[in-house]
């Protein structure tokens, strides 16, 4: 008994010991504001959309499914969102691919970044501007037109570095077994630059259904995303069915990051600087 | 032969039409700025009015108020979350693989997750604990959103430096704070400086998190959510925003331009002296 506790005591002085000593402890103070301010506003996030006076309770989620205009935004959202990626990837991949065989690629594609780094605000306004000058009625087309303009950096990006990263000799090994261009591309390059398409995915396609703003000042009366909804619910005081929409955003998103992930480690996105 | 000239030519008539679609709104905002207009229209001839009206009208104040905000709480929260990311990134490199993991997945999620959940998420949290409304609100939530930035831009320098130096700096008699000090630190200040820089352009660019989390009764704005709301009120912008919106664009690429070719050349040079 008395060694046991000894024991203990030697473990526990070993403890404080090793506390001084480690690194780690450095990460103690960002792991507590993590908690804080990360983890524990999404908890409160969930109480929001599923406790109703302090009771469990699947209302706000009844609320949110049975207003047909919710519904309707998130599928209208939904569309928008794949047309807008599919758009980038058609615009982004071919210059992405072009830039990626120059050598003066590299300085080319931070030309194409460049225009992120101005207030999206400001981009979105002279685009309204410029429409409305020419006389093009705000409508659906575009709302695309401003959201392919403002998310396309974010495709071709991660696009540009897998293409680029790709070893050219696979390319010449293919053409040395005789393949030509057009199945080199699709056999070889195409395939290889999957997990680029993906990363380009994720940041297109989730930052377009979840903002707002840019279609309350491109997409005329009719047209709002997801993301405006969320803001109006809100607005009007409606937490709890706005934090069920908000619940819905971040499954989007994560199952998104989820199929991210699985191809490839998120590496493509992480090269944003 | 012709085919790969004409092949050569229809690639860069493609970047070329590409880039100049991406550049025409930016330009012509710039052109305009000189017009005096609140819409794209050369009706009002140039001159220099918007510009004038900019820092000499009845709305200079509240503009000039806005643009130090937006300055103050984009330098307050990108000094304090490169601090806290640095530390946080020597910390958790050296942490269990298991623990380490589950951090820098919790440390991904401001990355991953979409501002409007981010906003959101905050301001019922911060009206459920009663924080003070205003700038502690939005520097927490600027915090929140820049530091995972500023860990994923270090712990790339982290991984490629040798362990071992650390180990020799404790074997020569250095105290572990010592060695973190005078040794990790110095060789992972580039990722803390450009995590720094990606910080502060993060905050200066973010609109959805202040907008949800500045609270309507402070009256604290900054640049975009000022932009924001002037757009919804009062019919248009004025023409200063014009001449505002140019100089924010000037003023962007052009350092962003210089600090890139500087990055280009010192790297083109490095490869010239090898």
């Amino acid at each position: 008994m008395g060694t046991q506790i000894k024991n203990i005591g030697i473990k526990i002085s070993n403890k404080i010991k090793n506390f001084r000593i480690t690194r780690s402890v450095f990460a103690y103070p960002y792991v507590l504001f993590l908690m804080l301010f990360v983890i524990m506003p999404l908890i409160i996030l969930l109480i929001n959309a599923f406790m109703v006076n302090d009771e469990l309770s699947l209302k706000n989620f009844s609320d949110f499914m049975t207003d047909g205009s919710n519904v309707q935004t998130l599928t209208f959202s939904l569309l928008i969102g794949l047309i807008t990626t599919a758009l980038c990837i058609l615009i982004g991949y071919p210059i992405a691919y072009i830039l990626s065989k120059w050598s003066s690629g590299r300085v080319i594609v931070l030309l194409f970044i460049l225009p992120m780094w101005v207030n999206f605000l400001i981009r979105t306004l002279s685009t309204r501007f410029m429409f409305d000058a020419i006389g093009i009625k705000l409508g659906v087309e575009t709302l695309i037109f401003g959201l392919v303009y403002n998310y396309i950096p974010f495709m071709i990006l991660p696009l540009h570095t897998t293409l680029s990263n790709i070893d050219k000799s696979y390319t010449e090994a293919a053409s040395d077994l005789g393949a030509n261009h057009l199945s080199t591309f699709f056999k070889v390059t195409f395939p290889l630059s999957i997990p680029g398409i993906l990363s380009g995915v994720t940041m297109v396609f989730i930052p377009t259904i979840s903002t707002f703003a840019i279609s309350q000042f491109l997409g005329g009366t009719s047209s709002y995303l997801f993301g405006d909804s969320i803001e109006r619910k809100f607005m009007h005081q409606l937490y709890g069915v706005g934090s069920v929409m908000s619940i819905i955003m971040l499954a989007f998103v994560l199952i998104a990051n989820y199929f991210m992930r699985k191809s490839n480690k998120g590496e493509a996105s992480r090269n944003l600087w | 032969m012709v085919s790969t000239t004409l092949k050569r030519i229809l690639e860069r008539g493609f970047i070329i039409i590409a880039l100049i679609l991406l550049y025409t709104p930016i330009i012509l905002m710039i052109i305009f700025s000189f017009f005096n207009t609140s819409s794209f229209t050369f009706k009002n001839g140039f001159s220099f009015d918007a510009y004038d009206s900019l820092f000499n009208s009845s709305n200079s104040a509240k503009i000039g108020e806005a643009f130090q905000n937006t300055i103050v709480i984009a330098s307050v929260s990108s000094v304090i979350s490169t601090i806290i990311g640095a530390v946080a990134a020597i910390g958790i490199f050296s942490m269990s693989r298991r623990s380490r993991n589950i951090i820098e997945n919790i440390n991904q999620l401001p990355v991953i997750n979409s501002e409007i959940v981010i906003a959101v998420s905050l301001m019922l949290f911060f009206t459920s604990f009663k924080f003070p409304a205003g700038y502690t609100r939005l520097l927490i939530g600027h915090i929140s959103f820049c530091t995972p930035y500023v860990i994923l831009s270090v712990m790339p320098r982290l991984m490629q430096m040798d362990s071992n130096i650390y180990e020799a700096a404790l074997d020569l008699g250095a105290s572990p704070l010592r060695a973190i000090v005078s040794v990790i630190i110095p060789i992972i200040l580039p990722g803390i400086l450009s995590g720094f820089a990606m910080a502060f352009t993060i905050s200066v660019d973010d609109f959805i998190i202040t907008q949800f989390n500045k609270g309507t009764t402070t009256g604290i704005d900054t640049l975009s959510t000022y932009i924001y709301s002037s757009m919804h009120t009062g019919g248009g912008l004025k023409p200063y925003w014009f001449a505002a919106f140019s100089l924010i664009i000037v003023v962007v690429v052009g350092v962003l331009l210089l600090l890139n070719l500087r990055k280009y050349k010192s790297k083109a040079h490095l490869k010239a002296s090898k």
